[in-house]
């Protein structure tokens, strides 16, 4: 949701470094916030439909500090086994059979607005918030997995084994499905992802913001310059799009 | 959420559970009643017998706006009950989810109402971690110590598979 | 035509006991398994984020599907009106419940955490097809518990047919339903096609009728009790038809799939390249469940062998549970297709065939389900009046002439 400026001006958070990408400068001197802090108290709502934009051009062969950020924010320590491991974002290789040409680029959920795990899942627990993230709620999860079948991008982990000293932002146990979050306990305080925030330190390839706020940064660069969905042809219209694939 | 049937039933069970429980504490007389650590603050959010009655109301009716509706108010937040209820002792160390030093085993494990709460959230505010007993509850699957971690579980795995 | 003497069993013998303990054991294994599973996490499966259903999902699956097609003799004498099948109807209704529950079973003791079954009894997603279907299937054990019920006793008896029909249409919703499953998931390529709800209602008819003439058998050889080859002879029949009905299915969805080259690189990973799986589909899909069954019930030399018979049932399931693995595991085994056209590699098994290799548990969890439906028939033919007394050709056809 877009709150008014006026409603909570105390929680206003201005963001320096890289979220200051994301904002429009109206005077010298002031910053308006396109990705701005919701009210402890309010809800969400489908004014707001949050996304993200991976400018392949700019994702750099053999970087990880998107994945290497996600799993520090998250407490995703791993036991050394990839296959029953949780991860959230991974870094994808293409190799064009035709020509050879090479590219990178992360890939998480892509948060869609006709989730198919949203759609499969029995209890509910798969859902998408109004402003567009697509959570599992871990209280009603029953672990059935078929969430993980549906998911056309492979988004989704199920916890195999115990987990320990969670983060507190991001609670995670055995015998539930989890995905990427788009980091909504930071998104709800008015910050970006923690992918997003790494990835502007040097590259600068992942833009997060209002895709229904004709003036985030986010939308305008998407105006411009257009932007791919991964599997376009399932109509999911998700959250997430890319430049240059 | 929660469908009326599902309510009913745990209201139920809880009934049951807490017959149960008259019952054994009449045959046991015994045990003795549950030492309830100290919070940090002054005052808990609400009147002390309003939490001990309804605090499960709280927590669920809270988790379910924050999960679904993003209300991130601090109020009845389990978050805010753990970094408040949970302290290290005087020698630096927590107790941890069901030992009966900690805030809500101290009662839970008197009352055998047992709460799966503790298999997502952290059982201690982010500062104090690392600053538990180290426990073991099942199998070797440990915190900081991965190579013990490591070749334990090799060695189970390999019994299973 | 007679009336038909229906009387429970004894079961006193060492051969009855002995089978009780058998099933018992392996349901022990089962719930031992399943504890074993769930106190660990599921990573010390064979199961994981790339096959995230495993051989539990395949007994569970075959179960679930071949519950239905039990229902197939009662059916045919309520709905169809054919006589010959009237003896048998109790019995058939009775193990559509058990191997339903066994199915069932499996799937929750297999659950992240089964503990939260009540979540999953009373919250539903409406426009999920699990939770459809989960109200199919506490549906069809209520249906078909109403229908053995008008079957047995005199006083409800006339609302039989109803309860008969009610059950044959939720019989069909249910198959429907659970080949859905599969049928709806759009993003991967082996599953996405309309056609596996109808496969999967006829592979419950083979399926089904394959246990039901097994278990026949079995009661009526342990009773040495009479059974007629008029019966005998009608479900030998039935069989080669539901079986080649199988592979017709099979070769419509493949050849469809032939068709569109958007689907040559998962066609190419079941039929030709996918190890594992393409030997399950020709040797244990076609071969041990389509071409040697048919032999055994449509060639000369086993035409009237009740052994020929026998082992054709035991190939069916076989062929099955081959069947249920392709289809389950094999279409997860085959890479999602994230960016068609490019050669694609991540740390997360993009592009890769995932493996996978089930581990002994898994496998005794999917046994104990089996075993479990089997435990229900074999004390529910002791407990209640199912079997009829003698199934001669002069009680099952009377104008049956040899």
């Amino acid at each position: 949701m877009k709150t008014d400026n006026t409603t909570d001006t105390s929680k206003r958070k201005f963001l320096g470094g890289a979220a200051a990408v994301a904002g429009i400068t109206i005077a010298p001197g002031v910053l308006l916030q396109t990705v701005q802090a919701k009210p402890d108290d309010q809800a969400v709502s489908n004014k707001v439909r949050w996304g993200m934009l991976i400018d392949t051009n700019k994702c750099a062969d053999g970087c990880t500090d998107c994945v290497t950020a996600c799993n520090s924010e998250h407490g995703l320590a791993g036991h050394d086994r990839p296959e029953t491991d949780t991860q959230y974002i991974r870094k994808v290789t293409l190799k064009d059979k035709q020509t050879g040409h090479v590219k990178t680029l992360p890939v998480m959920c892509q948060h869609c607005e006709t989730a198919p795990c949203a759609d499969v899942c029995p209890t509910g627990a798969s859902f998408k918030r109004e402003d567009g993230i697509v959570l599992v709620d871990k209280h009603i999860c029953i672990g059935c997995r078929y969430c993980m079948m549906a998911c056309p991008y492979k988004a989704r982990s199920f916890v195999h084994e115990d987990v320990y000293d969670q983060k507190d932002h991001t609670p995670r146990g055995k015998g539930t499905v989890e995905s990427c979050t788009m980091c909504v306990h930071k998104v709800d305080k008015g910050e970006n992802p923690a992918c997003v925030t790494a990835c502007n330190k040097e590259h600068k390839a992942m833009y997060f913001g209002d895709l229904n706020d004709a003036n985030s940064e986010i939308s305008k660069r998407l105006k411009e310059h257009g932007g791919k969905q991964i599997r376009a042809d399932l109509g999911l219209n998700p959250g997430v799009r890319y430049q240059g694939v | 959420m929660v469908s009326w049937f599902q309510k009913n039933l745990q209201k139920s069970m809880l009934a049951v559970s807490v017959l149960l429980l008259a019952g054994s504490v009449n045959v046991n007389a015994e045990v003795a009643a549950p030492v309830v650590p100290k919070g940090k603050g002054e005052q808990c959010v609400e009147p002390t017998g309003e939490m001990r009655k309804n605090h499960m109301e709280m927590l669920k009716h809270q988790r379910d706006e924050t999960m679904h509706n993003g209300i991130r108010t601090k109020k009845h937040a389990l978050k805010e009950c753990i970094s408040c209820h949970v302290q290290a002792d005087d020698k630096g160390q927590v107790a941890r989810f069901g030992e009966d030093g900690h805030f809500c085993s101290s009662c839970h494990n008197y009352a055998g109402v047992n709460v799966d709460c503790f298999q997502c959230h952290a059982d201690r505010p982010q500062e104090l971690i690392g600053k538990g007993h180290k426990i073991k509850p099942h199998h070797t699957a440990n915190f900081n110590d991965a190579s013990v971690n490591k070749e334990a579980l090799q060695a189970l795995s390999k019994v299973s598979k | 035509m007679k009336l038909i003497r229906y009387a429970s069993i004894d079961g006193n013998s060492n051969g009855y006991w002995g089978l009780m303990a058998l099933f018992a054991a392996f349901i022990l294994a089962a719930l031992g398994s399943s504890y074993f599973m769930e106190h660990n996490g599921h990573y010390v499966t064979g199961m994981t984020n790339q096959i995230v259903w495993g051989l539990p999902h395949v007994f569970a699956v075959f179960l679930i599907v071949a519950a239905s097609g039990a229902l197939n003799v009662a059916s045919i004498a309520s709905v169809f009106n054919k006589k010959a099948y009237k003896p048998l109807t109790r019995l058939s209704a009775l193990l559509a419940i058990a191997l339903l529950m066994g199915g069932l079973i499996v799937l929750v003791l297999d659950l992240g955490r089964p503990d939260r079954l009540i979540i999953a009894a009373t919250i539903y997603n409406f426009k999920s097809i699990f939770a459809w279907n989960m109200i199919l299937y506490s549906g069809f054990i209520g249906i078909v518990g109403v229908y053995l019920w008008t079957m047995m006793d005199e006083t409800v008896n006339k609302f039989n047919r109803i309860a008969g029909i009610s059950a044959f249409v939720w019989r069909l919703m249910l198959t429907t339903g659970t080949g859905s499953i599969f049928g709806f998931l759009v993003a991967r390529q082996g599953y996405d096609a309309a056609i596996m709800a109808p496969m999967f209602i006829i592979m419950s008819f083979a399926f089904g009728l394959a246990f039901f003439i097994l278990v026949m058998f079995a009661t009526y050889n342990g009773t040495g009790r009479e059974l007629g080859d008029a019966i005998v002879n009608r479900m030998r029949n039935l069989l080669g038809i539901f079986v080649a009905a199988i592979l017709y299915f099979f070769l419509v969805f493949h050849l469809t799939n032939l068709y569109a080259t958007e689907h040559h690189g998962v066609e190419a990973f079941i039929l030709r390249d996918g190890g594992v799986f393409t030997n399950l589909f020709w040797i244990g899909s076609i071969i041990i469940g389509g071409v040697v069954p048919l032999l055994m019930v449509y060639g000369p030399f086993c035409k009237k062998s009740r052994k020929a018979l026998a082992v054709a049932s035991v190939l069916v399931i076989i062929g099955g549970l081959a069947s249920m693995y392709v289809i389950i595991i094999g279409g997860q085994a085959y890479p999602l297709q994230l960016f068609p056209g490019m050669e694609v590699s991540s740390s997360f098994f993009d592009g890769v065939v995932n493996t996978y290799s089930p581990t002994l548990p898994e496998l005794m969890l999917g046994l104990g389900g089996v075993a479990l439906s089997l435990i229900i028939v074999t004390l529910a033919v002791k407990a209640l009046d199912l079997l009829p007394v003698s199934l001669a050709d002069s009680v099952a056809d009377p104008h049956h002439k040899d």
